[in-house]
């Protein structure tokens, strides 16, 4: 049979006992016969209740706060918009290099196959 | 800066199917739908970040960081937990990241003392003042914890954030979330809700 509880051995749990209620058998064995760890659970049920509510009192700011807030917004909305046209406008500007680039390819390679087949016919003339 | 009290929640704020609808229309696209979610839960938004951090002006920098993410990830919201929620998750991280930039260039002031505005008062005047008396006592006790201590006890305790969103958002594990939070309700419990010997330093006798 497994020693009994003793109070420090239950003390870290009293506060989520208090909170969600304890599967541990054991200790809650020891608060049911323990005057010094109910006294304890019972401050700690209070704490927790005080905090609980704490979630209904709302801060007003000072005003301005959702003037800034919106202010921020527009700005990275507006650096986005930005960033955006310039990544069209680069990406425009490489497909244009990249077309100029394919174009000169390609008129080169007509060129050069046309000045073959000219030397070619000179060739076969001269033999 | 003053503080509001409200009854039930939510009575200071739109119907949920409100804000949810105007999630919805930010999410595609309409920013002035975003803008009035903004308008809609900023107060929310900033007592959290001034429980968090502690001052009013780290607490609108944490409220604009807060919103600037959140529009940016708006399309990662995909409504299976409250919106206010994820919005809470946000600022929560928002705000440990301040904290640990602060800590790194900055020393801590004193709080202020904030005017209290009660706007829904009890009928029995004795219980509303021993109410606020509590209040006071218990949002100054807060303000005396460690930062680190204090984020997990507010984000558990006051906005009922599970462990692992806690530990998530605060870059620390659940264990660490854990331990934390007993650290931070002992000495919370302690200082507020003293047993018998506890009040004067002296640590009461266990039976055993």
């Amino acid at each position: 049979m497994p020693a009994e509880l003793r109070c420090d051995d239950v003390a870290p749990t009293l506060a989520e006992l208090a909170a969600a209620g304890s599967t541990d058998l054991r200790a809650r064995r020891h608060v049911e016969s323990c005057l010094r760890c109910q006294a304890e659970l019972v401050q700690y049920r209070k704490l927790l209740r005080a905090l609980r509510a704490l979630r209904t009192d709302v801060l007003r700011p000072a005003p301005g706060l959702v003037a800034d807030v919106l202010a921020s917004l527009e700005e990275a909305g507006e650096r986005h918009a930005i960033r955006a046209l310039l990544t069209g406008r680069r990406a425009a500007y490489l497909s244009g290099i990249a077309a100029a680039t394919a174009a000169g390819a390609a008129g080169a390679i007509v060129l050069a196959s046309r000045s073959r087949a000219r030397n070619a016919r000179r060739f076969r003339l001269a033999g | 800066m003053t503080v509001t009290r409200h009854g039930p929640r939510g009575s200071n704020h739109p119907m949920p199917r409100a804000l949810a609808e105007l999630v919805a229309a930010a999410r595609e696209g309409d920013r002035e739908a975003f803008d009035e979610v903004v308008r809609v839960t900023h107060a929310d938004t900033y007592t959290l970040a001034y429980r968090l951090v502690g001052n009013e002006e780290d607490a609108r920098d944490v409220v604009q960081e807060a919103y600037l993410r959140a529009y940016r990830g708006l399309k990662s919201f995909r409504g299976e937990a409250r919106f206010t929620t994820w919005l809470y998750r946000i600022t929560a991280n928002c705000a440990s990241t301040h904290l640990g930039r602060r800590r790194r260039h900055q020393h801590d002031e004193l709080p202020e003392d904030d005017g209290v505005v009660d706007e829904h008062p009890g009928s029995d005047p004795a219980e509303v003042a021993a109410a606020a008396l509590l209040r006071d006592r218990v949002s100054a006790a807060l303000a005396g914890l460690p930062p680190r201590l204090r984020a997990v006890v507010v984000l558990r305790d006051v906005y009922d954030l599970p462990h692992d969103a806690i530990a998530s958002e605060l870059g620390i594990s659940v264990t660490a979330a854990k331990v934390r939070l007993h650290r931070a309700r002992r000495r919370l419990r302690e200082e507020l809700f003293p047993l018998p010997g506890e009040a004067d330093g002296e640590e009461a006798s266990r039976a055993g």
